[in-house]
C-alpha cells in the first residue's frame, strides 16, 4: 500500500503542499446481537479507502476517496491542495507544526486469540446462553447481548518521510437485562452499560468477563430495583464503581483537558473547556490523592487509547494530566503544541476511518489506583453513611464542562459501614473541580479496570472513537445526590 | 423558508462520481448471480460530501470525501444476515456474498422472518387499508452539488465579517453534499433516490456569552449565511454579562431547535417493537390523552419542509401517519414483520391501527422501525417569538438545549443543558442573559403544558433528527441547578 501512498504524496507536492500524509486504511467488523432468545443482527462490514491531509499557503486541506487506483488517488491529492487553498482565503495565521522525527515503524495489538477465527456459531451459542440465563429469571421482559469485534490496518507515509503500517484489534461484549411493571422500566447491565466492556484484546477477554456467571445475578438486580426505595435526595458521600467513575473521569477529565477544545476549534459543536491556558500548572484540579495520565503505551493496558503511533505518526506518550491534584497537562497534537509551550506533540490525534480527519482524541484517561492496599468492601466499611452506586444510565455535562449530572442502574445506601439496602433511580450531580477536590479515597491497583468507551463523538462531521478509562472505585464527600428528581 | 432563494451558489454538478440507478441495478444482477441464496436482497448508499469548519474566524478543517458501501443480505430458509463493503470489485463483490452466506447460514430459522416484499406490496398497492402516501417532491439541486470549497469559504468570509464587525469571534460549518439510496431484491424490487444537502452551523462567542443558529436544506438557495450569522450575533450580544438567577419551575419559551432536541428523545417509542418489547413509554398508553390538546403530530416524508427518501429499509413506501391527534397518542409505526408480530400478539387490541407503514430499518435489526419524518400540525392561532415573549410575565427564552440524557424511561424524564443563547424574559421584554440551566423534565409533562405555539418550521439542531416543529411556550418547566457560565 505504500505505493498507493506515495502517489498522494507526489501529487500535493507537485501542486505546492508545504506538507501531507497520507493515510490508506482497511477496517473490518463483525457485529452479533440477540434479543429475547433470538439473534437480533448478524453483520460483517469491511471499509477500505485513503486520505490526504495537505498545508498549502499556512492552511488545511483534506480529501478521502475509497477509489485505491492511481488516477482516484492523484485526483484526491490534488482536491486536498486545492481545498487547503481555499482555507486560505479565510485564516488569521499559518499553521504551524511541532517538529517530529519522522518515524519508520511496524505496529500492532498484541493479543491471544484473533476474535474473527472463532467461529459464528461459537458466538452464537454463548450469546444465547446468556440470554436464556437473564430470561430464567421472572420478571425480566426483555433481554438483549452484543459481541463486536474490530480490525484496523493502517498504512501511514508523511511528505516528511514517516512510513508507519500499524494493525489494531479491539473485542467487545455485553448484555443488559430489562424488567416492566406497573408504571416503571428497570434495567442492569453487565458488565458495563452501553455495550459492556471493550478493549484492545482478542478473544481471550471474552473469557476474563465471566459473561455467563453474571447473568443470572444481573438479572435478579433489575426486577429487585422494583422493590427497592427511591434513592433518597441531598447530601452525601458517594462510592462510584469503577465503571462510573470510568465516565466520570470521560466527561469531567478526558474532554475538558483536548487542547483544540481549549483554543475553540471545536465551540460550535462539542464546546469549549473551562480549562483556559492560564489554569496549567495553577488549578486544583482535585484533592492530593488524584493522579490521572494520558497514556496511550502498550505497558499502560489494553485500552481502547492504546496504539503504537496517533495519526500524525507521533509515538505513544504518557502525559501527566492531573499530578497530586494539580492540573498538569492537556492532549496536544502538531498543530497545537507551541500554544501550551511544549516543542513536540503529544501524540493524540486520531480519525475514525479512512474518511475522517484526525483530531485531538482521548487516550487511556486513567485515574491512578491508590497506594495503599484499600478493596471496594473496606471502602464499603470505612464509610458511615453514603450511596454506592454501580453502572452507568444517563449522563450529561455543560459545553464548558463545569456542571455535570450521572444516573446509575443501582444504588446501595451505606450506614456504619453496611450495604443496608438497595435504592432505585440514584443520580448525583456537581460542578467538576468541585467534585474531583471532595475525594478523599481510591481503592487500590486490585480493584483497578481500564475500561474502554467505544462511541465517544466529538467532530463536524462527527467522529466516534473509542477511548479508555482506568479507575479504582473512589470516595467522594458531600456530593448533591437524587436533584434530577426533585420537583418530579 | 420563507427567506428569499439565494442564486450565487447555482452552479453545475459534478456528476462522474455518483452511483446510478443502472450501475447499482448492474451491481444487483451480478451480486444476485454470484448467490445461492433462496433471496437476495442489496442496499446502495453514499455519495460524496464536503465540509468547511471555521473557528476563532478561521477556516481551520476543511474536508471532502467520496463513498459508496454495498451490503447484501441472504436468506436461506429462514435465516438471515448481512455484509457490507465499500469495494466494487468481482472479488470484492464475491466475499460480501460469500460473508452474508456464511453468516445466514449459521442462524437459527426465524419464525417472524418474512419474504421480501415484491414492488407491488412495496408500493402499498396490495394492503388492506388505503395507504395515504403523497409524492415527494424532488430534493436533489444542481445548485448544492455543485458548491465548491471556494463558495464554502466565501459562505465563510461573510459570517467571519459579520463576527469582526462586532467584535465577536464564530466558530461553525458550511457543508454540503450530494447522497443515493437504493434497493434492490431478488422479488423484483428497484428503489432508488438521491438527495442533496446543504447546512450552515454558526457560533458567535463574545467574552462571556455566545450565540448560535443552524439551518439545512436540500436546496442551498433557501440558505442565508448572513442572516444566521447576524441572528447568531444578536444572540452573542444581548446575552453578554449574563446574570444567574435561581433555578425552579418557570415559563420557559423554547425556539423550535430546542424544542426539537428535547422531543426527539420519545420517537424510538413510536415503534411497534418498542411496544412488544415492553421498553416503550407508550406501553399501555395508546389510545390515551398523554398530552395537551394543541399536541397533534404527524410522521410525512412527503411534507415539503422534509427530507429523506419515500422507502424503508425493505425497500416499503413511507405513509403518512397520524402518531398524536389533539394529544391522543393515536398509534405506532411498523415494519412488515413487527405488524405482522403485532397482530398476533396479547397487545393488537390496545394499540390502533397495525399494518405496514414504511418505517422499517434494514434487516436484520433488533430496533423494528421508527418514525424518522416529524411534523407538529399548525395550530388555529399561532404566536410569533415575538408574541409570546410579549405575553410572558417572567421566564427564560431559550436558544438550543445540549447534552440531552434519557433519567426516567416510562415519564420520559430528559435531563440536559441550555447554550448559546439564555434570557430572561420579564414584563414582557428580554431583559438581558442568565447563566446556563440544567433541566430535568418530564416530556409528557412538557407537552401537557404548552400555552402557545408558532408556526412549525423546518429546524435542526445537535441532540435529534431533524423535525418540522414550532417555538413553544411551556409553562412550570423544571430547572434544577445552574453552572458557572
Amino acid at each position: 500500500m505504500k505505493h498507493v501512498a506515495n502517489w498522494g504524496l507526489n501529487i500535493a507536492a507537485l501542486r505546492g503542499a508545504s506538507y501531507a500524509d497520507v493515510r490508506v486504511v482497511a477496517q473490518w467488523s463483525r457485529a452479533l446481537t440477540t434479543k429475547n432468545g433470538k439473534v437480533g443482527s448478524a453483520s460483517d462490514a469491511e471499509s477500505v479507502g485513503m486520505s490526504v491531509r495537505a498545508l498549502a499557503d499556512g492552511a488545511w486541506g483534506f480529501a478521502a476517496s475509497a477509489e485505491l487506483g492511481r488516477g482516484a488517488v492523484e485526483a484526491t491529492a490534488a482536491q486536498a491542495v486545492e481545498i487547503a487553498r481555499a482555507s486560505a482565503r479565510v485564516k488569521q495565521e499559518d499553521v504551524r507544526l511541532a517538529p517530529e522525527k519522522p518515524a519508520v515503524a511496524e505496529w500492532s495489538t498484541p493479543y491471544k486469540i484473533d476474535p474473527f477465527t472463532v467461529s459464528v456459531e461459537q458466538n452464537i451459542e454463548l450469546l444465547l446462553k446468556i440470554d436464556a440465563e437473564l430470561r430464567s429469571v421472572a420478571g425480566i421482559t426483555l433481554a438483549e447481548t452484543n459481541l463486536n469485534f474490530n480490525r484496523e490496518e493502517q498504512w501511514f507515509v508523511s511528505s516528511e518521510g514517516a512510513d508507519i503500517h500499524q494493525t489494531k484489534l479491539s473485542t467487545g461484549a455485553g448484555y443488559a437485562a430489562y424488567a416492566f411493571a406497573g408504571n416503571e422500566i428497570q434495567k442492569r447491565s453487565y458488565p458495563n452499560s452501553y455495550g459492556g466492556q471493550w478493549q484492545n484484546k482478542g478473544y481471550e477477554l471474552i473469557d476474563d468477563l465471566k459473561l455467563v456467571e453474571n447473568a443470572r445475578r444481573i438479572a435478579e438486580e433489575a426486577v429487585a430495583l422494583h422493590r427497592a426505595d427511591q434513592c433518597p435526595e441531598g447530601k452525601f458521600d458517594v462510592i462510584l464503581d469503577s465503571s462510573q467513575l470510568g465516565l466520570q473521569i470521560h466527561e469531567s477529565v478526558g474532554h475538558p483537558i483536548e487542547l483544540d477544545r481549549v483554543l475553540g476549534m471545536e465551540a460550535n459543536f462539542a464546546g469549549t473547556s473551562f480549562l483556559t491556558l492560564d489554569k496549567l500548572r495553577t488549578l486544583r484540579y482535585g484533592s492530593d490523592l488524584v493522579n490521572v495520565v494520558a497514556d496511550a503505551r502498550q505497558e499502560h493496558g489494553p485500552g481502547l487509547g492504546t496504539f503504537g503511533f496517533d495519526d500524525e505518526g507521533v509515538a505513544a506518550q504518557c502525559t501527566p494530566i492531573i499530578t497530586n491534584g494539580l492540573f498538569t497537562g492537556y492532549l496536544s497534537s502538531r498543530e497545537t503544541a507551541h500554544t501550551i509551550g511544549e516543542n513536540r506533540s503529544g501524540g493524540t490525534l486520531r480519525a475514525e476511518g479512512w474518511n475522517r480527519l484526525p483530531m485531538i482524541r482521548m487516550t487511556n484517561i486513567s485515574l491512578l489506583p491508590g497506594e495503599k492496599p484499600l478493596s471496594l468492601e473496606q471502602l464499603i466499611a470505612a464509610t458511615d453513611h453514603g450511596i454506592l452506586m454501580q453502572t452507568n444510565r444517563s449522563w450529561s455535562i455543560d459545553d464548558k464542562r463545569y456542571n455535570f449530572q450521572f444516573g446509575c442502574e443501582i444504588g446501595w445506601e451505606i450506614k456504619n459501614g453496611k450495604c443496608v439496602r438497595m435504592v432505585k433511580n440514584p443520580s448525583y450531580s456537581g460542578i467538576t473541580t468541585e467534585f474531583w477536590n471532595s475525594l478523599d479515597a481510591i481503592c487500590s491497583r486490585d480493584a483497578w479496570i481500564l475500561w474502554g468507551t467505544p462511541n465517544c463523538g466529538k467532530g463536524q462531521p462527527q467522529q466516534v472513537m473509542g477511548t479508555g478509562h482506568g479507575a479504582a472505585p473512589s470516595r467522594f464527600r458531600g456530593v448533591r445526590v437524587g436533584s434530577a428528581f426533585k420537583n418530579n | 423558508m420563507s427567506s428569499p432563494r439565494n442564486t450565487e451558489y447555482e452552479e453545475t454538478a459534478r456528476t462522474d462520481l455518483m452511483l446510478t440507478q443502472n450501475e447499482a441495478g448492474e451491481i444487483f444482477n451480478r451480486i444476485q448471480k454470484l448467490s445461492t441464496a433462496d433471496e437476495v436482497e442489496v442496499l446502495f448508499s453514499g455519495g460524496r460530501f464536503s465540509l468547511t469548519r471555521f473557528a476563532n474566524n478561521t477556516i481551520h478543517q476543511n474536508v471532502a470525501e467520496e463513498n459508496h458501501v454495498v451490503s447484501v443480505r441472504t436468506v436461506f430458509g429462514g435465516r438471515t444476515a448481512r455484509a457490507f463493503t465499500n469495494k466494487f470489485d468481482e472479488e470484492s463483490l464475491r466475499q460480501v456474498v460469500r460473508s452474508a452466506e456464511s453468516l445466514a447460514r449459521v442462524q437459527h430459522p426465524d419464525p417472524d422472518l418474512l419474504p421480501m416484499p415484491d414492488s407491488s406490496e412495496a408500493s402499498g398497492r396490495t394492503g388492506e387499508s388505503p395507504v395515504s402516501t403523497r409524492t415527494v417532491p424532488s430534493r436533489h439541486f444542481e445548485g448544492t452539488a455543485g458548491i465548491t470549497p471556494e463558495l464554502r469559504a466565501e459562505g465563510v468570509r461573510k459570517i467571519v465579517a459579520v463576527a469582526e464587525r462586532h467584535k465577536l469571534t464564530a466558530a461553525g460549518v458550511f457543508s454540503s453534499g450530494e447522497s443515493v439510496e437504493g434497493i434492490f431484491n431478488s422479488r423484483g424490487l428497484s428503489r432508488w433516490h438521491t438527495q442533496t444537502s446543504a447546512e450552515i452551523s454558526i457560533t458567535m462567542i463574545g467574552a462571556d456569552s455566545s450565540g448560535w443558529q443552524k439551518a439545512n436544506s436540500p436546496d442551498v438557495g433557501n440558505l442565508d449565511p448572513l442572516a444566521l450569522a447576524e441572528v447568531a450575533a444578536r444572540k452573542a450580544l444581548d446575552s453578554a454579562r449574563p446574570r444567574e438567577i435561581p433555578a425552579g419551575k418557570c415559563t420557559v419559551i423554547l425556539e423550535p431547535a430546542a424544542v426539537l432536541d428535547i422531543v426527539g428523545f420519545m420517537f424510538w417509542d413510536y415503534s411497534g417493537m418498542a411496544i412488544l418489547d415492553q421498553r416503550s413509554f407508550l406501553s399501555g398508553r395508546i389510545g390515551t390523552k398523554l398530552f395537551g390538546d394543541n399536541i397533534t403530530i404527524w410522521d410525512d416524508v412527503a411534507h415539503p419542509l422534509q427530507v429523506g427518501s419515500p422507502f424503508d429499509g425493505e425497500g416499503v413506501q413511507r405513509q403518512r401517519v397520524a402518531l398524536v391527534e389533539s394529544g391522543i397518542v393515536k398509534r405506532v409505526v411498523y415494519a412488515r414483520a413487527t405488524a405482522e408480530r403485532m397482530k398476533r400478539s396479547e397487545y393488537k387490541d390496545k394499540v390502533g391501527p397495525i399494518e405496514a407503514t414504511g418505517h422499517g430499518f434494514a434487516l436484520p435489526n433488533e430496533m423494528g422501525e421508527m418514525p424518522l419524518n416529524i411534523v407538529f400540525a399548525p395550530i388555529g392561532d399561532p404566536q410569533s417569538l415575538e408574541q409570546m415573549i410579549a405575553s410572558t410575565e417572567r421566564g427564560v427564552l431559550v436558544t438550543r438545549l445540549w447534552y440531552i440524557r434519557e433519567v426516567e424511561p416510562f415519564e420520559k424524564m430528559l435531563t440536559g443543558m441550555t447554550r448559546d443563547g439564555t434570557f430572561l424574559v420579564e414584563n414582557g421584554r428580554v431583559q438581558g442573559g442568565v447563566r446556563n440551566f440544567r433541566f430535568n423534565e418530564s416530556l409528557i409533562h412538557m407537552l401537557s403544558n404548552v400555552e402557545a405555539m408558532s408556526a412549525p418550521v423546518r429546524s435542526c439542531g445537535e441532540e435529534s433528527f431533524d423535525m418540522v416543529v414550532p417555538a413553544m411556550k411551556v409553562n412550570d418547566f423544571n430547572f434544577t441547578e445552574v453552572t458557572k457560565f
